[in-house]
């Protein structure tokens, strides 16, 4: 009788202990799913990378990026610009759905999403554009 | 005799059932009061950043504010 509460509780314990190491440690983000969106955003980077530097396109606080100053796209190119901003955005917003998801956790969405804002800011090149905490933009 | 065995019978059913609550009881406070793993986050999307941008082996960049340093 006792062995069967005993190996119960046991069992429980290890249960338990995996969960939360499993909490602790790493986030999945080794999936299919995340691994097409990151390769997707790292081709679209050399597009956008000049659009950075040149101030055109600047980092939001809540993880997106978007149109700065328009006046540093040629009207020709504005378009294309835009096109390439909600193509972005619209991959940032399933990366971070992704890795909420692959760790079942659905509802850590905005959290991973405040998260990346902040270190995509925080590892951005000097010269590039970023929203402070006011909203305002500023220069690294 | 039979009901030894009976009394038997209802301890080993009251015990599984005590388990089988204790467990989830357990489960259920994992669930309920698992916190958003912030450092972990902020690891998972320094690796993917590096990714996107391209920054192994380039420009050095500023350690997470925070996070505590993890030797590899």
């Amino acid at each position: 009788m006792k062995s069967i509460i005993l190996k119960s509780l046991l069992l429980c314990a290890a249960l338990l202990g995996a969960g939360q190491a499993a909490a602790q440690a790493n986030l999945e983000i080794n999936t299919p799913g995340i691994a097409a969106i990151q390769g997707s955003m790292q081709r679209r980077h050399g597009e956008l990378a000049p659009l950075y530097a040149s101030g055109a396109v600047g980092l939001t606080r809540d993880g997106n990026v978007a149109l700065r100053d328009p006046a540093a796209v040629p009207l020709a190119q504005r378009a294309a610009v835009n096109g390439l901003i909600a193509a972005e955005n619209q991959d940032r917003a399933s990366l971070y759905r992704e890795i909420a998801r692959a760790n079942n956790h659905p509802e850590w969405e905005g959290d991973i999403r405040n998260t990346f804002g902040q270190r995509w800011i925080d590892r951005a090149q000097a010269g590039w554009h970023y929203q402070n905490a006011t909203g305002a933009w500023a220069r690294k | 005799m039979k009901l030894q065995t009976n009394t038997n019978r209802r301890v080993a059913i009251s015990a599984l059932l005590g388990g089988a609550a204790l467990c989830a009881i357990g489960a259920g406070c994992v669930t309920i009061n698992i916190y958003f793993p912030a450092a972990a986050a902020e690891k998972a999307a320094d690796r993917i950043i590096d990714e996107v941008w391209q920054l192994k082996g380039g420009v050095p960049t500023p350690p997470a504010t925070g996070a505590k340093p993890d030797a590899k």
